[in-house]
């Protein structure tokens, strides 16, 4: 009981540092509203991938069409704020649910049936789902201002809102992952007729990760809706799909933490890079192609970095050549 | 009563019928072995108990109830548990999770408990770990319990396999070519571990095997099929002294 306590007290510490870190940079002037935006958008982006990665990475599905998942979130949100007037963090709060509840309630609709797909085809159909998406957005001006934008969405949320939800998900799905729900998904990653023949319910934990994955990309999206505060279809195109995929790719399918460092470093490349986007797809192109050469499975591939574990399992090694070399010694 | 009981069970993939006619019983505690050449149509027979594969022709009776056409997940809730010929393990997961992930149909928290960490969580969490480390250790695995499943050598795989299965408190177990690939040491061990788990456990175990020697040696009964088709039922002296099953084994 005190070492669990002990180790929440350690992670607490690290949330409660970095966004102290994140703060006093920005104080000093050395962010200014540009690079908040820069910042904002990452962890944007980050939820998202993170979000994809429960899908990818846990449940072990190709889903390709994430943009659209977080497409339903920021319209819904987007509208939502626009139509209502609450107090601000209530409305807020509302409106991120709403725009959760909403992607959710689409991945149900595409997962029911498409779970029962496997690998490359799973990946075509929610391509195309996401495609729909966009078109439907598109075709639907009346309501979301069609291929022109939904514009002058009040803006709800800075940089320290975005920050508490990205910390809220990364919480959450480190809880979920250690509870028997999320064993139960990670199983059905593992060996799906294995997990069946355990007792897991297979079906109803694919379609269960999947509500969940598009549920905090819809929140991402609303994240989105209300930091941009004007919203195109252009903006959740397929593409969008495949960078945020490549960010999962890059930290690891199935580790968050690595789809955290992935998100930051890709974020600050994108950044670099922002004067020659042609050349930029190409440039993760080739990063991509020399991971899957020297690191198939991304950074950190299944593992987490963990400020608990890790500085254990280094002093574990520590003591292991210790002993080596004792040996060696004797 | 008779704990397991299948009566005409066949199943046909297109023109090839694997299965034919499978009737036999198991009565409660039984080691019964199954037995046939490759080919013959044993993997197929658990596959169908499992509900892995929808039987075309017969009935299933698990203690007198019907459970053709359930999802092998609720096959499990009414006691079978099962191994696989070519290992499933969830490889990238430590040994002990690979045997707590096996608890999951007894435990009843829900999400909402899980995240907030409520003392539910606590409890039935701290339970299964006592569970599984106790099972683990019933076949001197404790030591391995927090390495990956994949790095474990093949036959702790087996026995991981194994102990996964009784992690779900079967009544009736089903191990499919245990000793597959072992070496004669370690075969006879785990034929020993077997008759080690039916007196623990209490449970009735039906045993593939190809190879007829490895399995005369503990199985009171045997059950043989050449071709989908059961061709000798018995002792294995009577077995033994059987003139199709001699046919079937020097056939192959
Ligand atoms: N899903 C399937 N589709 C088509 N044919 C199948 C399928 N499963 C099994 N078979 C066929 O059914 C027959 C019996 O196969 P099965 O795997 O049950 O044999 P077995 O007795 O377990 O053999 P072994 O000792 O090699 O494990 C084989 O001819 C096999 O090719
Ligand atoms: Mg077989």
């Amino acid at each position: 009981m005190k070492k669990r306590l002990k180790d929440y007290g350690i992670n607490f510490l690290a949330v409660v540092l970095s966004y102290l870190a994140l703060r006093v940079i920005m104080y000093n002037g050395l962010i200014n509203n540009y690079v908040q935006g820069v910042v904002v958008f990452a962890m944007i982006n980050i939820i998202v991938a993170i979000s994809l990665n429960i899908a990818t990475g846990l449940l072990g599905q190709l889903a390709l069409g994430h943009a659209g998942f977080m497409a339903v979130g920021a319209y819904t949100a987007g509208l939502f704020v626009k139509a209502v007037e609450y107090p601000l963090y209530i409305e807020m709060i509302m409106a991120l649910i709403l725009a959760g509840l909403a992607a959710g309630l689409s991945g149900l609709i595409i997962g029911i049936p498409a779970l029962r797909l496997r690998g490359d085809y799973l990946g075509i159909v929610t391509l195309g789902f996401g495609e729909m998406i966009r078109y439907t957005i598109i075709n639907l001006g009346d309501i979301t201002g069609g291929a022109s934008g939904l514009k002058r969405i009040p803006k709800m949320v800075g940089l320290n809102e975005v920050f508490i939800v990205l910390v809220i998900v990364i919480t959450f799905v480190f809880l979920f992952i250690k509870s028997r729900h999320g064993r139960a998904i990670i199983s059905i990653r593992e060996n799906e007729i294995a997990a069946e023949s355990i007792g897991i319910p297979t079906t109803f934990y694919k379609v269960y990760g999947f509500f969940i994955s598009a549920f905090i990309a819809g929140v991402g999206g609303g994240l989105f809706a209300m930091y941009q505060r004007y919203l195109t279809p252009e903006k959740f195109r397929f593409m969008f799909s495949v960078e945020l995929f490549i960010i999962v790719v890059f930290g690891g399918m199935g580790s968050i933490t690595g789809t955290i460092f992935a998100g930051v470093f890709l974020a600050f490349l994108t950044e670099k890079l922002y004067e020659y986007d042609e050349v930029r797809l190409i440039i993760y192109a080739i990063m991509l192609i020399l991971l899957m050469i020297f690191k198939s499975d991304g950074l950190l591939g299944r593992h987490e970095f963990s400020l608990v574990q890790t500085p254990r399992r280094i002093k574990n090694l520590f003591n292991k050549i210790k002993d080596r070399f004792k040996k060696g010694v004797a | 009563m008779s704990l397991l009981e299948t009566k005409n069970l066949g199943i046909a993939f297109g023109g090839l019928r694997a299965v034919d006619n499978f009737s036999i019983n198991i009565k409660e505690g039984e080691l019964l072995g199954l037995i046939g050449p490759n080919g013959a149509g044993k993997t197929t027979i658990f596959n169908m108990l499992t509900g892995v594969y929808l039987p075309t022709e017969g009935s299933i009776y698990i203690d007198g109830k019907k459970i053709n056409g359930k999802k092998p997940f609720q096959i499990v809730k009414m006691g079978i548990g099962r191994t696989f010929q070519n290992i499933r393990l969830f490889a990238n997961l430590t040994v002990i999770e690979n045997v707590k992930i096996a608890f999951h149909k007894d435990m009843t928290y829900n999400t909402f408990t899980g995240i907030f960490r409520l003392p539910k969580y606590w409890k039935e969490e701290d339970e299964i770990t006592t569970k599984a480390l106790e099972l683990l250790s019933l076949f001197d695995m404790e030591n391995d319990a927090e390495n990956m499943a994949k790095n474990l050598p093949y036959g702790k795989q087996r026995k991981l396999e194994i102990c996964r299965a009784l992690a779900t408190n079967p009544k009736l177990l089903l191990l499919d070519e245990p000793a597959a690939g072992m070496n004669p040491q370690e075969t006879k061990e785990l034929m020993e571990t077997i008759h080690f788990i039916r007196d623990k456990f209490k449970v009735t175990v039906l045993l593939i095997e190809h190879d007829m020697n490895l399995v005369m040696g503990i199985c009171e009964r045997l059950v043989v099929i050449d071709y989908g088709m059961i061709i000798a039922k018995g002792t294995p002296d009577e077995i033994k002294s059987n003139k199709k099953v001699i046919e079937a084994y020097l056939g192959s």
